[in-house]
């Protein structure tokens, strides 16, 4: 993994044996314990063990509610009820589930924002930038495969629209549609594939989460000055100061779920999927679960359907190549107040999409729909790249972590600033 | 930028949506005391510190089987639920002397057969604890056929499947100028009600809807407003609704009828209390382990922060 | 430095208490949570619910036998008849495996309850049906690895540690009893 030089001596002779045969605790205390952090992160940067615990607690649980679910057409719902009812403390269980995937993606969705403020695509984080958007298309994936499995009104006509933007490509649409169905609308075989999936998409998933910390390691942390370590005097050991800063925000994290796990388990969903399963009626507003509401938004926006689900996937696609996008070699938006400006209009204007993805796709809903699509792609392909070439210096950046921490601003002198040196 | 001060504008922005919502939700309290509003009430299982009240769950329970379950099941629940913890709490004896009555069908008998030789009816059998609330019609088309094409839904879960929607959609504003006002007033709105929601735990929207549905019958439907043979309710979405009012109609002015109306009232609070714990029927037990769940969270919240400020006392970040 | 070796000394007590406060504490809401992941695996109340059932047992003839499913096991009910229970009866207690008296196995003489798995591994003894190997007691005889079982259900031949057992039943009338 990482490049600096491991300290690790074993104590005692077995422990020295083992080293010798799988350095596994080598691999610990080089990557988790003495591992160099830039001592200046803040708490924007605990995302990412807050996410670890998600996993884990979506993992544990789910495999648990697999013991007890059926993945039958008529059985699901009553299983699903079965087990919020029946199986000792399979309310509790099942509520940690369904609402640990609104927190898992409101933990990732706190984790990418910081990733643009903070420049930490560039250079030289690309492909760790690359695998965490991978990571999150299969979140999605395991999360809308999740919603499916109750067989819930929601669950039946989410699974239908959500297949059917696949019949907008031209020729084969039809064909992929019913390939992913097993038959020629959503039913049994769908359900049943989609367990399977929801089962599989999250193992696949710890295996990019291992690559992706691989890929962290490999080049370490960027930090809020987006400035890159050049001393040891810049960071500080993994373990104690970070993992009990990141371990603190987790327990803060946690406390916020439980309170939705344990007063609002509901909230999060919706009452129609409380309603069975029925293909002959569709409910009034079909509405995705919120983490997908601005997607959707920018899906009702385009009035054709190839046109909409490009948007829609295009929206998740300009994300991954912000690297390119955006070459300035300043990271941090805190030394580019222009770029700064229009990412919390960005913010803003994803939430308020968000609220529009969950409003009926009608009078001026579409249009304000519009209007915040083009922002987001203009901001993507546009407004970045032209602040890329635009905002390059600024005089006040520091010329190190170290001098960042000791409020020493302006160092440098100008022109001669580049965040992405040293590497 | 600091994170202090892009914290500090985002609850700018955060409080400036609110209080335009504010103004907005204030505007729409004045407008909509109308009889299709449906208010919240004030029921003993919200809030932390919420749990069922075993009376109401009882009385709620007697409505459902005096009233409704002429024409709804509960598929979902077992007779047993009744004597269990955080429920009605029937006793045994209590629950023996309740389904005496009851039948089920019976399982195929020795010849293999479940319908009569005679008269090709179904052959029954006494109902035991274990068997489900089931809906007095043989199927799906029966009831149908019962209810003049309507069906009578299952009510196992119906308070969960039901609630109020947060903010009323507005998508015509008068011009097109004032859309952006518009739409920044409901995005406001929305925020503030989500907020209103959180500080409240609310998750009754189902009971509360239940309740309004059942005391909002009109006695006929209002002139002009043509519902066929359908009964008109004021809550109901489309007014138009296939269930007769099963508990009585609203009552407008006649002093003689405020027994009734009060009566109607009480039924109705009780039996969509006893729908709540039909659909949520670990609530007790729920919000009482939450409590200490959150209790025990925030303390060790405080002390993880005391060991972290601990661990970078001395150390410049 | 100004701080005196006491000071120093003081403020690492105190960080110490601290530490390991915070840890027990932190361990006790672990293993809390632990308990919910696996306590689900156990029967769930719909099972538990099933805990009892009543079976009407005047259809059996003397020297009949019917098998009833009770919480998902089989439960041998068997009509003795006189020599039967004769024979169950002169056994002598102090010389079998698992020592207990014939009529401590049943609450009327003529009526066996039992439940049909033999205490080996959990295989389905033969001996209900009239044509069924009986074994060398009369009674049951478990094919997987030949437990011989006399009139009384009691181990007799085989590596079965315990008789079969009975399960917690009664007589609701003379003619039906209930299980559980």
């Amino acid at each position: 993994m990482g490049h600096h030089e491991s300290n690790y001596e074993p104590k005692w002779g077995i422990a020295k044996w083992f080293d010798e045969r799988l350095p596994v605790a080598r691999m610990v205390s080089d990557q988790f314990i003495v591992f160099p952090t830039p001592r200046n992160l803040n708490y924007w940067w605990t995302m990412g063990m807050v996410l670890f615990f998600f996993l884990i607690i979506q993992l544990i649980t789910g495999i648990i509610l697999a013991m007890h679910y059926i993945p039958h057409a008529d059985m699901a719902f009553n299983s699903v009820e079965h087990i919020m009812r029946d199986v000792n403390w399979g309310w509790l269980l099942r509520n940690m589930h369904s609402n640990g995937a609104s927190f898992f993606f409101i933990a990732v969705y706190i984790h990418i924002l910081r990733g643009i403020y903070y420049g930490s695509y560039k250079a030289p984080r690309e492909i760790l930038w690359l695998v965490g958007v991978v990571i999150y298309i299969m979140m999605m994936a395991a999360a809308f495969m999740g919603y499916v499995l109750p067989w819930g009104q929601m669950s039946f006509w989410g699974a239908t629209v959500i297949t059917n933007l696949f019949s907008a490509i031209p020729l084969v649409g039809d064909s992929i549609t019913q390939f992913l169905w097993g038959a020629y609308a959503v039913s049994q075989p769908t359900l049943n594939r989609f367990y399977s999936l929801h089962y599989l998409v999250p193992m696949l998933l710890v295996a990019f989460v291992f690559i992706h910390v691989w890929a962290l390691h490999v080049v370490g942390s960027n930090n809020p000055e987006g400035l890159s370590v050049k001393s040891s005097d810049d960071t500080l050991p993994f373990h104690p100061y970070f993992t009990m800063k990141d371990m603190y925000m987790s327990v803060v994290f946690l406390t916020i779920y439980a309170f939705f796990v344990f007063y609002m388990s509901n909230y999060m969903g919706h009452p129609d999927n409380f309603i069975r399963a029925n293909p002959v009626v569709t409910p009034a507003h079909i509405v995705p679960e919120w983490y997908f509401l601005p997607f959707y938004a920018v899906l009702r926006a385009i009035p054709d359907k190839l046109g909409g689900v490009i948007a829609m996937f295009g929206a998740i696609m300009v994300v991954a190549v912000l690297p390119w996008l955006d070459r300035n070699p300043i990271r941090s938006l805190r030394y580019r107040p222009k770029a700064r400006f229009f990412f919390w209009l960005f913010v803003i204007v994803a939430m308020l999409l968000g609220f529009l993805g969950a409003k009926p796709a009608e009078g001026w809903y579409v249009t304000a729909s519009r209007i915040l699509t083009a922002y987001w792609f203009i901001y993507f392909l546009v407004i970045v790249p032209l602040l890329s070439k635009m905002e390059t210096t600024n005089r006040r950046m520091p010329g190190s972590i170290t001098d960042a921490v000791l409020g020493h601003h302006g160092k440098i002198s100008e022109g001669a600033q580049t965040a992405s040196s040293g590497h | 930028m600091s994170v202090k001060n892009t914290l500090a504008s985002f609850a700018v922005a955060l409080t400036v949506f609110g209080g335009i919502g504010m103004a907005g939700a204030a505007e729409k309290a004045g407008e909509h005391h109308d009889k299709s509003h449906v208010e919240r009430q004030n029921w003993s299982f919200s809030g932390l510190l919420g749990s069922y009240d075993k009376a109401q769950l009882k009385r709620g329970f007697a409505v459902y089987n005096e009233v409704c379950s002429a024409c709804h099941g509960m598929n979902l629940l077992s007779w047993r639920n009744l004597m269990e913890e955080g429920g009605p709490e029937f006793t045994k004896d209590e629950l023996k002397a309740l389904i005496a009555e009851k039948e089920v069908p019976a399982e195929p008998n020795e010849e293999g057969l479940t319908h009569s030789d005679e008269d090709g009816s179904r052959l029954m059998r006494a109902a035991l604890f274990t068997d489900r609330m089931l809906s007095p019609y043989a199927n799906k088309k029966a009831a149908m056929a019962a209810n003049a094409g309507a069906l009578p839904p299952d009510l196992s879960v119906i308070a969960k499947a039901r609630g109020i929607p947060h903010v009323a959609d507005n998508s015509e504003p008068s011009a097109w100028y004032a859309a952006p006002f518009v739409g920044l007033m409901e995005y406001g709105s929305w925020i503030v009600s989500v907020a209103k929601d959180v500080t409240t735990q609310y998750q009754e929207g189902g009971a509360d809807y239940i309740y309004a549905l059942l005391t909002s019958y009109a006695e006929e439907a209002p002139a002009g407003v043509d519902v066929g043979d359908r009964s008109f309710n004021y809550v109901f979405p489309g007014n138009a609704i296939s269930m007769a009012a099963p508990l009585g109609t609203l009552e407008t002015g006649a002093e003689a009828d405020k027994e009734a109306n009060k009566e109607l009232h009480a039924k109705s609070r009780d039996v969509a209390a006893y729908l709540m714990w039909a659909s949520e029927p670990h609530l007790n037990a729920r919000k009482s382990l939450g409590l200490k769940v959150l209790i025990y969270l925030i303390i060790l919240s405080g002390l993880m922060y005391a060991v972290k400020r601990t661990i970078w006392a001395g150390v410049k970040h | 430095m100004t701080a005196t070796m006491d000071e120093h000394q003081e403020g690492s007590t105190r960080r110490n208490f601290l530490y390991i406060g915070t840890g027990a504490f932190a361990s006790v809401g672990m293993a809390a949570v632990i308990w919910p992941f696996v306590d689900q695996m156990n029967p769930d109340a719909s099972q538990k619910a099933l805990a009892s059932i009543e079976v009407d047992i005047s259809p059996v003839a003397v020297g009949q036998a019917i098998t009833v499913l009770w919480r998902g096991k089989p439960v041998f009910i068997r009509h003795r008849g006189a020599s039967e229970i004769e024979e169950a009866g002169k056994v002598d207690v102090a010389s079998l495996r698992d020592p207990q008296k014939d009529s401590e196995r049943t609450k009327k003489p003529e009526w066996l309850v039992m439940v049909g798995i033999c205490t080996h591994l959990g295989c389905v003894p033969n001996g209900q049906k009239t044509g069924d190997v009986k074994g060398d007691y009369n009674g049951w005889f478990c094919p997987c690895h030949g437990s011989h079982y006399d009139t009384s259900g009691r181990i007799r031949k085989g590596p079965a540690p315990r008789n079969l057992d009975v399960p917690d039943y009664s007589f609701v009338s003379d003619t039906k009893i209930k299980i559980g």
